[in-house]
C-alpha cells in the first residue's frame, strides 16, 4: 500500500488519531507532548503515528491535510488542529464535547493508547 | 557586526512576519508576533480579527498558516504557536 494510503486508512478508521514526533513512551517535542496530554486528559483513546523515521511521512501527511505542523490531531477522520488547537479545546470542554459527538457517550471506556508504525514505500 | 549574535535584534525577526500577517488580516484589531526563544524561529503569534468570526479554530488557524506560508516553507520558522480570537 502506498505511504499516502497508509496515512489516509488511519485517518479514516481511527477513532482519535494523533500524529506527532516519537511515540507516546517516547515523545520527541514538546508540541506534541501538549497534544497528547490534552488528549489524554479528556480521556481519547488515541492511535499514535510518529513521523519522525522518514521525512517522506510529514511530507506526505502535510500534503494530505494542508497542515504545514507537527502534531496533527484527526477525529473521525477529521482534522481538529495541532497542539495548540487541542490544548485550548481541552481547556474549554470542547474537545470533550466534540468527542463525545463523534464517538458516542462511552468514549473513553474502552481508552487504550495504540502505536501504528508507517511503512516506507 | 551583525554576524555577532550577542547584538541580535528580536525585531529582525518578528517584523517581516508581522508584515505579513497585517497584510492578510488588515482589519486586525490585536496583532501580536513574539519570538519566543530569542532565536528567531519559535514564535508565538497573537490575531484578533473580524474574519474568525463563526470560523472553526482549525480554519482560523488555516488563514494564519497561509499568510505565513512563505517563512513556513523556506524554514525561517521553525515552530509557531498561534492564538486567535474573533472580535465580537
Amino acid at each position: 500500500m502506498s505511504l499516502r494510503d497508509q496515512i489516509s486508512e488511519i485517518i479514516q478508521n481511527e477513532p482519535v488519531a494523533l500524529f506527532m514526533k516519537g511515540t507516546p513512551t517516547f515523545v520527541a517535542c514538546g508540541n506534541s507532548q501538549r497534544a497528547l496530554t490534552a488528549l489524554r486528559t479528556a480521556g481519547a483513546p488515541v492511535t499514535a503515528v510518529d513521523i519522525l523515521p522518514d521525512p517522506k511521512f510529514r511530507q506526505e501527511l502535510s500534503a494530505l491535510s494542508g497542515w504545514p505542523t507537527i502534531p496533527q490531531v484527526f477525529v473521525k477522520g477529521e482534522l481538529v488542529g495541532g497542539a495548540d488547537i487541542v490544548e485550548e479545546l481541552a481547556a474549554s470542554g470542547d474537545l470533550e464535547r466534540k468527542l463525545t459527538d463523534a464517538l458516542g457517550e462511552g468514549y473513553g471506556d474502552a481508552r487504550e493508547e495504540r502505536v501504528i508504525a508507517l511503512a516506507a514505500a | 557586526m551583525s554576524d555577532d549574535p550577542r547584538s541580535y535584534d528580536p525585531a529582525m525577526a518578528t517584523e517581516p512576519l508581522q508584515a505579513l500577517l497585517q497584510q492578510a488580516f488588515p482589519d486586525a484589531t490585536e496583532l501580536a508576533v513574539v519570538d519566543r526563544t530569542g532565536g528567531g524561529d519559535h514564535f508565538q503569534v497573537t490575531v484578533a480579527s473580524p474574519r474568525f468570526e463563526g470560523l472553526p479554530l482549525v480554519d482560523q488557524h488555516r488563514l494564519v498558516y497561509d499568510a505565513l506560508a512563505a517563512p513556513l516553507s523556506d524554514g525561517t520558522i521553525h515552530e509557531l504557536r498561534i492564538k486567535t480570537k474573533g472580535t465580537a
